[in-house]
């Protein structure tokens, strides 16, 4: 039940945070890009200010896997680092905190690239 | 036809094709929260296994990541995109597509400048605002210790 449960929060907090994002590329001329660049910087922010944690602790991956949980990796990070190191972990904690998504994300990228020939866009 | 202002605003507005908004909003709804109870779903899986709590949060994404790099190869992905909109644009497999998307496309303009250069064109920005940010806040959140 707990399972269930669990897959419920991250349903309906995951869905809420692409459903402002959609409402962002309808209703003004943002692109994907900035829409993007928009989630991750202010997931930065939402944790940095204690916001994004609590809503962590509740919804899982339903937090963590949308873009702004990038921008909490990217903090959370950050801050392990200026903990243990000082200020130097400033700018070493970041992308340790993401290391493991963006190299899966340049690995696969391209495997895929050297096995897959380009789909013509419809 | 003569009409004022208002009433060609009335007549104009009965005729537009009704705002997609509502109907966009409940895919990238569905379909992103589908995404993330997956996400979820393959944590608890994960943690079923020998492996740390750490670990299991690190390969979630990861296998995300696999998956949609995998859909964009086999060029599923767009028809998904397409239908889901932000749904599969802002979770982390968006950022996924944004990589391989280009770097698939672009392997005619060669291995270094085609592939290595053009998976970042998206995911470039995402990545340099993303560590600046983190770099500002790494930076407040030491004085901030300091000071207390």
């Amino acid at each position: 039940m707990d399972f269930i449960f669990s897959l419920i929060k991250a349903f309906a907090v995951g869905g809420t945070i692409c459903l402002i994002a959609q409402i962002l590329i309808d209703k003004t001329a943002m692109t994907p890009a900035r829409i993007l660049v928009l989630y991750v910087s202010l997931g930065v922010i939402l944790t940095g200010i204690g916001l994004y944690e609590p809503l962590v602790s509740f919804a899982g991956c339903g937090a963590t896997t949308p873009l702004l949980g990038f921008g909490y990796s990217l903090a959370k990070g950050v801050r392990k680092a200026v903990d243990e190191r000082g200020l130097i972990g400033a700018l070493t904690g970041g992308l340790t905190g993401t290391a493991a998504g963006i190299a899966a994300a340049a690995f696969f990228g391209y495997l895929f690239a050297l096995i897959f020939r380009g789909h013509p866009k419809k | 036809m003569n009409m004022d202002n208002n009433t060609y605003r009335k007549f104009v507005k009965a005729r537009a094709p009704k705002s997609p908004l509502a109907k966009d909003c409940f895919h990238a709804f569905l379909v992103g929260g589908l995404i993330c109870a997956f996400a979820q779903a393959l944590l608890e899986g994960f943690l079923t296994l020998e492996m740390t709590e750490e670990n299991a949060k690190t390969l979630v994404p990861v296998t995300l990541i696999f998956l949609a790099a995998l859909c964009t190869g086999l060029g599923v992905f767009d028809d998904i995109a397409k239908f889901a909109g932000a749904g599969t644009l802002v979770p982390i497999t968006g950022f996924a597509n944004a990589v391989a998307s280009p770097a698939i496309d672009d392997k005619s303009e060669g291995l270094v400048m085609g592939v290595g250069a053009q998976m970042f064109t998206i995911a470039g920005p995402v990545i340099v605002y993303g560590i600046l940010t983190s770099v500002l806040y790494g930076f407040c959140y030491w004085i901030w210790g300091m000071l207390m």
